[in-house]
């Protein structure tokens, strides 16, 4: 995802191939009996090899009903995906399920937030290493086996042949999280996706896992797409990072952008309602007030609205619709409204000073 | 006091007079078995292993450490939820103890409890009215101005409206039903509220809300918290003093600005280190810590971080550090602690 890129993807006056990964327009809605949930409403994105994108959005934002489409895997009679996906040039929703099936494993892969519920406790986790290996690849059994046994010990778990022969619950939860890391990466997939990859784990654990991953990409290539709601992580490994609310993209820029010079309102309050430990410390924090909105009656202007404390200096048009995502003056997309002398305003004299 | 083998970990500092809580020696072991029908004990899980500590009135307590360091054991036990295996806790000059078993429900209501998941600590049959008159209905209690009046200005001090009163909560979001938990923390007006990770379950923005929310009421009641928690930036935030638990020890135990500016425990520094921060503006050195938190079945002897530790030596096998320190606004249980900031006059080696 390069700055210089035009704010509509499909643009086509857009230089050069696709991203990696590129999604375009993705929509993904679900039909419920209470309306309605659009979950993620029109995002466009892009990855390049060995980059590595953090998306960070609260409960609800959509990220993760985002990913599994990605993934193909939102194939419940009630959801309805649209927009287009292309993995190294290859669109997948147009693609036959075989297909994207055929890719998911291998091309591409994902790490869930929940280990133990994601590994069988029926079957030791080296079975379960070697079963997704030859699932994609014409492995013998025992070809498989030493396969599993050799990505344990690459993601560090010690003894790994010893290890192999356990079971999930065996394991310690950062245990469990390298043993899922193994499993995605045992067909060395081109495109990882890790939902919440650390949030289940301490501190300590957390910061092996996200060096593990960034290791791993720099040995493979690997284009990496980190979801979580913890700034933190995106700050210390993406490259660019996606703020996303209400199933919109709200900003998007090089994580340098997006954390030193943020643009959007939501990211202000994100950035300040938490505490670094390198920042001095407030008597109170700067929190932004009310909750999200519901998805399946969202707000008809900009979803950020009814918290948005500036909504009364866009003259009205936050109230009436949606913001596009365009290009601000500081280099990221953003979708507001606020003019840019305004928002520059704003940023100096309100959200700096206790950045 | 019943000593468990080790000697009190460091003595309560002066002044303690003006303490409202005083632990000593804190003791928590659980059985741990094996076979369902003829069980037999085969060990004992050490989660809270002697551990001291003191909270004064109106302060704010962090206690932090990692999963299965015993934290929230020692919340549990200290909110009456769990016998203490030994040790002494005292309330405000009294036995806990002593007066839990006796007169029963004083000091049930000096100290209350916030949960960290929101969902599963209220009824989901119970209105929201009923659920935070719940405390008084225990009690025995009829709070002047009736319970209905007194229900409907809780709700308005946490910031929800009075009109709630007959929802149930299904009806909130995660925060809102954390500030629902925490009416009915502060019905019966305690002294000291155990915070058991009361905003990791919450969306960033939401915590924010809780936070403010927990230090207004700081301020308006004169409470005092202990406030345990993972997060270390939360804690930060919030505390007082900040005391930091490796499986079930306390490895250090200072004010707030000390322990964030000059880590002495070797523990804390990594753990501080580990902390991601939101900025691309400073990233830090990082210490990274091989391994993972030995087994509280069989802490190692010694010092229990010396399996992880960089600076470990032979006496750290072999001798357990008290939690000590020249500076009683700075204790650490180290051999070898960092050096203390220059104007302390403190000599590098432990005793």
């Amino acid at each position: 995802m390069s700055q210089t890129r035009p704010a509509r993807p499909h643009d086509p006056g857009r230089p050069g191939g696709r991203d990696f990964l590129e999604v375009d327009d993705l929509k993904v809605a679900f039909r419920t009996p209470d309306g309605v949930v659009r979950a993620v409403d029109g995002v466009s994105f892009g990855v390049q090899r060995g980059r590595t994108l953090g998306i960070v959005g609260e409960s609800g934002s959509g990220k993760s009903a985002m990913s599994l489409a990605v993934l193909g895997l939102q194939t419940g009679k009630n959801a309805d995906v649209s927009g287009r996906i292309w993995l190294n040039d290859e669109e997948l929703l147009a693609a036959g399920p075989g297909r994207v099936r055929d890719l998911r494993g291998a091309a591409m892969a994902m790490i869930f937030q929940d280990p133990l519920s994601a590994l069988h406790p029926y079957y030791t986790v080296g079975w379960q290493i070697a079963e997704a290996y030859r699932a994609k690849t014409p492995a013998t059994r025992k070809q498989a086996w030493a396969r599993a046994v050799e990505m344990l010990g690459r993601v560090g778990i010690p003894q790994p042949d010893h290890r192999a022969r356990e079971y999930p619950h065996q394991f310690s939860g950062g245990m469990r999280q390298r043993a899922m890391i193994a499993m995605a990466l045992s067909c060395e997939p081109e495109l990882l996706i890790a939902d919440e990859p650390t949030t289940a784990l301490d501190v300590t654990v957390q910061a092996q896992i996200l060096e593990l991953i960034a290791s791993l990409q720099a040995e493979l290539g690997t284009a990496v797409i980190i979801i979580t709601h913890d700034l933190g992580v995106v700050a210390e490994a993406a490259d660019e990072t996606l703020v996303m609310y209400a199933g919109q993209i709200m900003e998007r820029g090089t994580t340098d952008q997006v954390f030193s010079d943020p643009q959007h309102p939501y990211t202000w309050g994100l950035l300040t309602s938490v505490t670094g430990l390198d920042h001095p410390r407030r008597d109170r924090l700067a929190a932004i007030p009310g909750t999200p909105p519901s998805l399946s009656d969202r707000p008809s202007g900009c979803p950020f609205e009814p918290r948005c404390r500036y909504s009364d200096r866009t003259g009205g048009l936050s109230a009436g619709s949606r913001p596009p995502l365009r290009q601000s003056a500081a280099g990221q997309f953003v979708a507001c409204h606020l003019a840019d002398e305004t928002r520059a305003g704003i940023f100096a004299e309100e959200v700096q000073p206790v950045l | 006091m019943n000593g468990n083998g080790t000697a009190p970990a460091g003595s309560p500092p002066p002044g303690a007079a003006g303490d409202l809580l005083r632990v000593e020696n804190l003791v928590k072991h659980f059985a741990s078995s094996r076979g369902v029908v003829l069980s037999r004990t085969t060990g004992q899980v050490r989660a809270v292993d002697g551990i001291s500590f003191s909270i004064r009135r109106g302060e704010t307590l962090g206690l932090v450490g990692e999963t299965g360091c015993g934290k929230s054991t020692t919340g549990r036990v200290l909110a009456g939820f769990l016998p203490a295996t030994s040790g002494q806790v005292t309330f405000d000059g009294r036995d806990a103890g002593e007066t839990r078993r006796g007169r029963r429900h004083s000091l049930h209501r000096d100290i209350q409890m916030i949960f960290q998941d929101p969902y599963s600590a209220l009824n989901p049959r119970h209105t929201v009215g009923t659920i935070i008159a719940a405390p008084f209905r225990y009690q025995g209690i009829m709070p002047p101005g009736g319970i209905r009046a007194t229900v409907e200005d809780l709700l308005s001090q946490v910031g929800l409206s009075p009109e709630h009163y007959n929802r149930y909560p299904r009806e909130f979001s995660g925060g809102q039903r954390q500030r629902i938990c925490v009416a009915r923390a502060i019905a019966l007006r305690p002294r000291l509220i155990i915070a058991d990770e009361p905003v990791s379950a919450l969306d960033v923005s939401i915590q924010a809300q809780i936070i403010n929310l927990l230090s207004d009421l700081r301020d308006t009641h004169g409470l005092a918290y202990l406030f345990i928690a993972h997060d270390l930036s939360v804690v930060r935030h919030i505390s007082d003093r900040v005391a930091v638990m490796y499986l079930g020890k306390l490895v250090e135990l200072a004010d707030n600005e000390l322990l964030y500016a000059a880590p002495r425990h070797p523990y804390t520094k990594a753990l501080l280190s580990a902390v991601p921060v939101p900025s691309t503006r400073a990233r830090r050195q990082r210490l990274s810590l091989p391994g993972e938190p030995p087994s509280p079945l069989n802490p190692p002897a010694g010092c229990r971080f010396h399996t992880r530790c960089w600076k470990a030596q032979d006496v750290c096998r072999t001798t357990e550090p008290p939690l000590a320190g020249d500076d009683p606004r700075h204790l650490v249980a180290c051999h070898f602690p960092e050096p203390a900031p220059a104007p302390a006059a403190a000599s590098p080696a432990g005793r």
